[in-house]
């Protein structure tokens, strides 16, 4: 589920930290505004909890395959929406640094896709609306197994919810990055039918151990429940319901425009980094000096600077009708002449070779200089 | 400087399940007195600690520290003159270095930063770890968070040093170590252990707990050879006191 | 429980080779930050089918590494284990991206000839290279997979070195200095504090299971997961209220401050200068290519 840098492009990447960073520091003010100072350990050391927990593994039955308990829903029921934000994002970011789980461009899709989804969506739009059902109504015996089954079924529906969106949201950024040639069908009907298993995973585990808090020390839950309604439902019910919702839709506003934005950038020129050192650098020339056919590879050379952002696959295939063999070419790549690229491969090599000794000789004048 | 005196009448707590935690207890420590609290497990001594630094708020009765009566109002100024050692050092260390740590306290007091770095040391150096200021809690033995924990507290220099099981969980160097420590302190000392050996070097009177009540204060070393009162409230006579008769 | 275990001690060692002393270790850690943050992000702008020109960026780990004194074989290692989920999604691009885009022509070698030699010719077809006098052709999947797959030792290396020379805590105190939200740092260094402390407890929890289920594969079950982890959640509870008593014993107000001297000096300043002008150069400029046809003119 977590994303590795090696598939993102700069623009997904840069969209996703730009709307992740904007969400912490929404949820840092919330909470900085509301929280009493007792949150501030404990966040932290529940973030911990999470990063502990989903180290112990328990086996599924039957299939022999194992699950852990998952984060964002967990958290957004004992903590209410924008510190389990805060706290999921903490742990994915030691995640990213220690595990190399992720990566760092790609921490702010992982935050996004792990963190929104559940705090802002799942728990606000579906769990809370199942289960605030049986909080209003008064404590009997009776209806205590009533509200079992609501907590079972607003967990379950909440983490199915956020990890369907989350993963939709994988396949969507790994798309738009253009790494991976894995087609959106094909990719989407991998990933989503995991996560609906995932999913069903999380919420009974989530639902399971809410429950055991809830029996063993229900003031707890019924403290974070009571926070939460205290400030949303009988103080002003609407406005706080509203806040949510501003910020969801800030949040789709934000990625449309920044993505839209930056690949608008990516698709009529190539992205902004590679453009300013497209006109500054002598690559062009260097490329032609070697190539088949001067209009050719001109062409190529514009398309081998975005191939992340194909958009020009038409032009190319006209183009390749011309061209003398049309194996050689494909749409929407660009094609390395045969002796550029043995120069390429020579050249790799031998800068590989040259990068290993500089490496080797920086490590002995170390250790002489350690005897000595 | 006034006189830090720590006085409890008629205190009473009732934990919200019912449970009685405390029951009617009165006492009264004056400045620079060491007092051990005893007692088997549960029968009120952490509660009694917690009312003391102000987390637990007494159902009935009163507690003094200082010139002030402990409530809301003066809960800040109580603690300044009072400090915590909390049982388990990885409670009380919760920053990502020791010198952080120790700073912690310092910080809040609002002295000023161009100060703090000395007296962070200087606190680090009585508790004989100054080579410790940068390493993280996580790192240190048990013996170290210990003497860390304490430095962290003796850094605001309290007036009352306020322990919870202290020597638990030391290997027998380190313990000694710091009961050597605890014996050069002036500070007026409450410690609840069950290590009475300890209790016994380093505090002059004692109050034994039991089921929230008070049963015995004292001189320790005369409440150590009342067998009766020891096995009552769980107690075994101390191991250097077994030998004399 | 192996899995745990071995979880505490890797991130315990990573924290211990963060204490080393070298010269890489004492940069103010925003230098450091910068210049990975730098390096990643010009290392994963380079187009899918660039292979040649991400070669010399192996430069900043190979150079950190030995600077920083780090453990190479570790950190391999470290990286091998990671490189599944790359490598699952990556080696979808050979089986779709068919097309030939690199041919290769071997003119003074034919690698055909040596792999016919020793009979490899079932290797060269199932790696969708096809030979036809003496030229091997490569598909574009292929391509962008070895492109995928040397950005993600590249970019992951450079994470692992950047916690390896940094230690979590001064990463977080370049990141308050880069005006991350406060009440962020805080959450991430109390993560942190208190992972090894939680790691520890739920492993002695396991550990006292797998003990008294005697059977040592036993497997883990559900009925006996949920009270596990619900206990340890209990636990974490009340040593959050405990954390928090002596913090207020100490004067918390909601505010948590550190001091700490931090120098953005000529070092520093050299260091993302040095290393930032090395990698638009070799983003300008693709060396291994023009050290190709500097070669190749020779012949």
């Amino acid at each position: 589920m977590h994303m590795a840098d090696a598939l993102i492009s700069p623009a997904v990447g840069c969209t996703m930290w730009a709307v992740t960073a904007s969400l912490i520091g929404y949820c840092s003010k919330k909470v900085k505004s509301e929280m009493d100072d007792q949150k501030v350990p404990l966040m932290g050391v529940l973030g911990a909890f999470i990063f502990a927990a989903q180290m112990i593994n328990f086996t599924i039955p039957v299939t022999g395959s194992s699950g852990h308990l998952g984060g964002g829903m967990i958290l957004s029921i004992l903590l209410g929406p924008h510190i389990a934000f805060l706290t999921m994002a903490s742990v994915l970011t030691v995640q990213s640094l220690f595990f190399a789980d992720g990566g760092l461009l790609a921490l702010g899709c992982n935050i996004f896709n792990l963190g929104f989804f559940p705090c802002f969506i799942a728990y606000p739009l579906i769990y809370k609306n199942i289960v605030n059902k049986v909080y209003t109504q008064p404590y009997s015996n009776q209806n205590q197994q009533k509200k079992d089954k609501y907590i079972l079924t607003g967990a379950l529906i909440a983490s199915i919810v956020g990890l369907q969106m989350g993963s939709f949201a994988v396949v969507l950024e790994t798309l738009l990055s253009r790494i991976s040639e894995l087609p959106f069908t094909t990719f989407m009907l991998m990933m989503q039918p995991i996560h609906l298993a995932i999913g069903v995973v999380e919420g009974v585990t989530t639902a399971a151990v809410v429950l055991f808090i809830w029996k063993a020390r229900p003031e707890i839950l019924d403290s974070a429940l009571s926070t939460s309604s205290l400030s949303n439902s009988k103080l002003n019910s609407n406005s706080t319901s509203l806040s949510i919702r501003n910020v969801v839709i800030g949040v789709a506003l934000a990625t449309i425009l920044t993505g839209g934005i930056l690949s608008w950038f990516a698709s009529s020129n190539p992205d902004g980094l590679e453009w300013a050192m497209f006109k500054t650098s002598g690559v062009e020339e260097l490329k032609t000096q070697e190539g088949l056919h001067t209009s050719l590879s001109e062409i190529q050379d514009k398309i081998a600077f975005l191939p992340d952002y194909g958009f020009k696959s038409n032009e190319l295939s006209e183009s390749n009708k011309s061209s003398e063999n049309p194996n050689l070419v494909d749409s929407g790549s660009n094609m390395v002449n045969a002796g550029t690229s043995v120069s390429g491969l020579v050249g790799g090599t031998l800068t590989l070779i040259f990068t290993i000794m500089i490496g080797f000789t920086l490590k002995r004048r170390k250790s002489k200089i350690t005897i000595s | 400087m006034s006189h830090h005196i720590v006085q409890a009448d008629n205190l009473h707590y009732t934990y919200p399940d019912g449970t009685i935690g405390l029951d009617n207890i009165n006492f009264k420590i004056h400045h620079g007195e060491s007092v051990a609290l005893v007692g088997s497990n549960g029968a009120g001594k952490s509660t009694l600690l917690l009312h003391l630094i102000g987390c637990l708020i007494p159902t009935k009765g009163d507690i003094r520290i200082g010139d002030y009566p402990l409530n809301k109002k003066n809960l800040k100024a109580v603690r300044r003159s009072t400090g915590m050692v909390f049982q388990d050092p990885d409670d009380q260390l919760f920053m990502p270095t020791v010198f952080d740590d120790v700073a912690f306290g310092l910080i809040n007091l609002g002295v000023p930063e161009s100060e703090i770095e000395n007296q962070v040391i200087k606190a680090l150096e009585i508790v004989g770890v100054p080579h410790l200021a940068k390493r993280s809690p996580h790192k240190l033995s048990g013996g170290e968070k210990r003497a860390v924990a304490i430095a962290t507290v003796i850094a605001t220099m309290p007036d009352i040093l306020i322990m919870d099981e202290p020597s638990s969980n030391l290997d027998p160097a380190s313990r000694r170590r710091l009961i050597n420590l605890l014996k050069t302190f002036t500070h007026t000392k409450i410690i609840a252990t069950h290590d009475l050996d300890m209790a016994l070097e380093i505090c002059e009177r004692t109050i034994v707990l039991n089921k929230g009540d008070i049963i015995a204060d004292g001189n320790t070393k005369e409440l150590f050879h009342n067998e009766k009162l020891l096995a009552m409230s769980g107690l075994e006579k101390p191991l250097t006191m077994q030998g004399l008769r | 429980m192996g899995n745990l275990q071995n979880n505490l001690f890797d991130i315990f060692y990573m924290d211990t080779l963060a204490y080393s002393k070298t010269w890489i270790h004492s940069l103010d850690p925003r230098a450091k930050v910068l210049t990975t943050l730098l390096f990643v992000g010009i290392v994963v702008s380079f187009g899918k089918y660039e292979i040649s020109i991400l070669i010399p960026f192996m430069l900043y780990p190979v150079v950190m590494i030995t600077w920083a004194n780090l453990p190479i074989i570790y950190l391999i290692k470290k990286m091998v284990l990671l490189m599944p989920f790359a490598f699952f999604i990556g080696i979808f691009n050979p089986l779709i991206d068919r097309d030939i885009i690199l041919k290769i022509n071997l003119t003074f070698i034919s690698l055909i000839d040596i792999a016919r030699f020793i009979d490899l010719t079932k290797f060269i077809e199932i790696m969708g290279l096809q030979n036809s006098t003496g030229v091997i052709e490569i598909s574009g999947g292929w391509l962008s997979f070895f492109s995928i797959m040397i950005r993600f030792s590249l970019t992951v290396s450079a994470a692992l070195i950047l916690i390896c020379t940094t230690g979590f805590d001064s990463i977080c105190l370049a990141l308050q200095k880069f005006r991350v939200p406060g009440p962020f740092i805080v959450q991430l260094m109390f993560l942190y504090r208190y992972m090894f402390v939680l790691i520890d407890e739920a492993s002695r929890m396991v550990r006292a299971r797998s003990l008294r289920t005697f059977d040592v594969d036993s497997k883990m079950r559900f009925s006996l997961f949920v009270p596990m982890i619900g206990q340890l959640l209990l636990r974490t509870l009340d040593r959050a209220q405990r954390i928090h008593l002596a913090m207020c014993c100490r004067g918390f107000d909601g505010h948590i401050q550190m001091i700490r001297k931090m120098k953005f000096g000529v070092s520093e300043v050299l260091f993302i200068l040095g290393w930032s002008s090395v990698f638009i150069i070799f983003r300008l400029y693709n060396i291994p290519f023009n050290l190709g046809i500097f070669i190749s003119k020779l012949y």
